[in-house]
């Protein structure tokens, strides 16, 4: 969209026709990458993000080794043809943040100790963006990781939440932004936790909210995190169940 | 709690302060929750969860498949599919004594040989130190390399190798289990034995699976019991 | 590296005209092709040869022509070796590996005139259409020339056209193909030791010696690459031009 809509919410109706609790379809599968060591792909509606995990193996450079303990490192990269306008290739200051808060995200729950002078490292590479890629990322290179084997205290779950305007400029918080209410909305968050230990392990906002507009987004999140993690176990468990 | 239950990180295996973590669990509290995708396992009070994937992590005593990476002045470095490069220092490799000022090491293993070693110890940087000295262990020259899923190999091998050696009899083809996930076959039917092994790679969580591999065999196999002797 | 039993057993296998995972020396693996998987590009397409997997996407974006050629659109092919689809693979901007499978693509679209890029303006030597064609592996297991050649045909052919209109591009609903004219396909084969197998796997490239793809449309050959440390006889190299010719017809199937 190049002109800043009217409304991003009418009638109790957002652009793509959702409620404001309701979050895009998700799909989640693993196993898309055979030669990696876990692999998942996600899918919140169009946003596709594929996540996948070569670990522990050898750290190259030396000085980066840490004598107790395996270094986890994420890598969050977009495919020049996943948004409208094609982006060159190679990581730039956006990409290079995105990979650094979802390594410290995956940190807080892999078992690092056992792993010593080793590297994790995991892969998020955005094939279609609609918003929301690193959340999706984060949801999917959990899934890569527990698929790899990696010991860790539990998955990570997120999903993102906004305050989108209708016709009179009044704000609204909404679950799981898509790309026109992550241009033109007033606020959006990228939100994950580990369910496990029931922590917020991934928080970053762009906006302008009062505290009470803020957790309200999160509840709504919160219900949208339950179900994902569902839809994470299931996808986990569908290679080895039923037959 | 169901035994051999599908389970997945986080989530809860049991309550109560009875019960002790083991491999691939933790506690958190007052329940035992756990860390890998794989299946549950009690023994007495000992909960564990065997693991559905993961790379290869080196113990002692395994047996392993590994292949020389580097020749170094007094030692080699064998890849044995871990994530950590093992060593065999210049008295593990033969029988005979190795003299540094006159032989050189690479014509005793040079880079990209095979050797079914052992490993002697694992110290506290995770550094595996492996022998090719001792029964059993030596170099491979000949016959096929094939890649297995590491935690599928307790179930290639079997309780007391009831399964390889299964295997073995209705194929007639020599075969060698690396824990690490490395095969080694020679001879016999080597296309049956590579079938048998992909169905325990993607049923050995499942129950009934050697009667299922029994019945392969003994429709596909030989019929009668070869003498294979390794 | 390849280990030696089983690089023994590779070349004994190619001596009795097999090879490690059963083929024949001259047998492609099955193809796979899906196009329109990424629906916000305007082409895209992912390829299986057995499980070399290979995702290509196709933008096409307004921009200025090349001085020397006012009238015509401009093609232009990148590829990736991306880290995540092997583990040998490193991160890190496209080295010789990823630049040459660019160069070739682009050399066997360019040379077979499958973009027809006259009929790419939008204003004769100010707008045209810039047509870029990305290539990223996802699961590498040998044989990326082939694989990305199929996928970059595919993305193209299934290609939409985007409107020019009033300063603005509008990429939604689009009807028009991209203007292309015929197939070009590639094979690529590989020389260890005697044999010349076709198709190789990652482990076949790794035991290589020298490797030749070669780049048809319509019975007539439109490009070639030759790589690799060591050299071909030139009956290898008739022999190779009429298998290349006969893999042609089965490669054309899949595309449709």
């Amino acid at each position: 969209m190049e002109t800043k809509p009217m409304y991003l919410i009418k009638g109790g109706k957002r652009l793509d026709g959702r409620k404001l609790e309701e979050w895009r379809d998700i799909e989640i599968k693993t196993g898309v990458i055979p030669n990696a060591d876990g692999s998942c792909q996600v899918n919140f509606g169009k946003t596709k993000v594929i996540a996948s995990v070569y670990g522990p193996r050898e750290l190259h450079p030396k000085h980066m080794v840490m004598s107790d303990k395996a270094l986890v490192r994420a890598r969050y990269d977009m495919l020049s043809f996943s948004v409208e306008d094609r982006k060159r290739p190679g990581p730039g200051r956006r990409e290079i943040e995105i990979s650094k808060v979802t390594a410290e995200a995956l940190r807080d729950v892999v078992l690092v100790e056992k792993f010593p002078r080793a590297v994790i490292d995991v892969f998020v590479t955005v094939i279609q963006a609609d918003a929301s890629t690193r959340i999706t990322g984060l949801n999917a290179a959990s899934v890569a990781l527990a698929d790899a084997g990696i010991p860790m205290k539990g998955l990570v779950t997120g999903v993102t939440f906004g305050k989108i305007y209708d016709e009179k400029g009044k704000g609204y918080m909404a679950v799981d932004v898509y790309k026109p209410e992550d241009q033109w909305g007033n606020a959006d968050v990228a939100y994950a936790r580990s369910i496990a230990t029931n922590e917020v392990v991934l928080l970053q906002m762009d906006g302008d909210v009062t505290k009470e507009e803020f957790f309200q987004g999160k509840e709504m999140a919160d219900k949208a995190i339950e179900y994902t993690y569902q839809q994470q176990l299931k996808a986990l468990k569908a290679k080895y169940e039923g037959d | 709690m169901k035994e051999k239950n599908l389970i997945t990180p986080g989530e809860v295996i049991v309550e109560g302060m009875d019960y002790l973590p083991g491999e691939g669990t933790y506690r958190d509290g007052s329940v035992i929750r756990s860390s890998l995708l794989g299946l549950t396992q009690t023994r007495d009070r000992l909960v564990k969860v065997i693991p559905l994937s993961g790379r290869y992590i080196p113990k002692r005593d395994d047996h392993v498949i590994g292949v020389v990476k580097e020749v170094r002045y007094s030692n080699w470095i064998v890849d044995i599919r871990a994530p950590y490069d093992a060593l065999m220092m210049v008295g593990e490799a033969v029988d005979r004594f190795i003299d540094l000022k006159k032989d050189k090491l690479s014509s005793f293993f040079n880079i990209g040989e095979v050797m079914i070693c052992k490993i002697t110890n694992v110290d506290e940087s995770m550094t595996p130190m492996v022998t090719a000295r001792g029964p059993g262990l030596r170099k491979l020259t000949d016959g096929r390399i094939i890649d297995v899923q590491p935690s599928k190999i307790p179930r290639l091998i079997g309780k007391n190798a009831s399964m390889v050696k299964m295997i073995k009899d209705h194929t007639g083809t020599k075969m060698f289990v690396g824990q690490n996930g490395k095969v080694w076959l020679q001879g016999g039917n080597e296309a049956l034995v590579i079938k048998v092994i992909r169905k325990i790679e993607r049923d050995a969580h499942k129950q009934g699976l050697t009667d299922e591999i029994l019945k392969i065999l003994e429709s596909e196999g030989n019929g009668n019991k070869a003498d294979v002797s390794d | 590296m390849i280990d030696k039993v089983t690089l023994k057993l590779m070349t004994d296998s190619f001596k009795n005209g097999t090879r490690l995972d059963g083929r024949k020396l001259d047998e492609f693996r099955d193809i796979k092709i899906e196009t329109g998987v990424i629906e916000k590009a305007e082409g895209s397409a992912m390829v299986s040869l057995g499980d070399s997997k290979v995702l290509v996407g196709v933008k096409v974006n307004p921009g200025e022509p090349y001085s020397d050629s006012p009238n015509e659109g401009v093609l232009m092919v990148g590829a990736e070796l991306t880290a995540y689809s092997n583990d040998s693979f490193e991160t890190g901007p496209p080295k010789e590996g990823a630049i040459e499978l660019a160069r070739v693509v682009d050399r066997a679209i360019r040379e077979a005139k499958i973009l027809d890029v006259s009929k790419l303006v939008i204003k004769s030597g100010e707008k045209v259409w810039l047509v870029f064609v990305d290539i990223y592996t996802i699961n590498a297991n040998g044989n990326i020339f082939d694989a990305a050649t199929l996928g970059a045909m595919a993305a193209l052919q299934t290609a939409k056209l985007p409107i020019f209109k009033e300063d603005e591009v509008i990429r939604e609903n689009l009807k028009d193909p991209l203007p292309t004219n015929g197939t070009v396909v590639s094979s690529t084969f590989v020389k260890a030791g005697d044999s010349i197998i076709v198709d190789p796997t990652m482990k076949e490239e790794l035991a290589l010696n020298a490797r030749l793809t070669i780049g048809i449309k319509e019975g007539n050959i439109v490009s070639l690459q030759k790589g690799g440390d060591f050299g071909f006889k030139d009956d290898e190299l008739e022999a190779m031009f009429d298998r290349a010719l006969a893999h042609s017809k089965k490669l054309l199937k899949a595309l449709k």
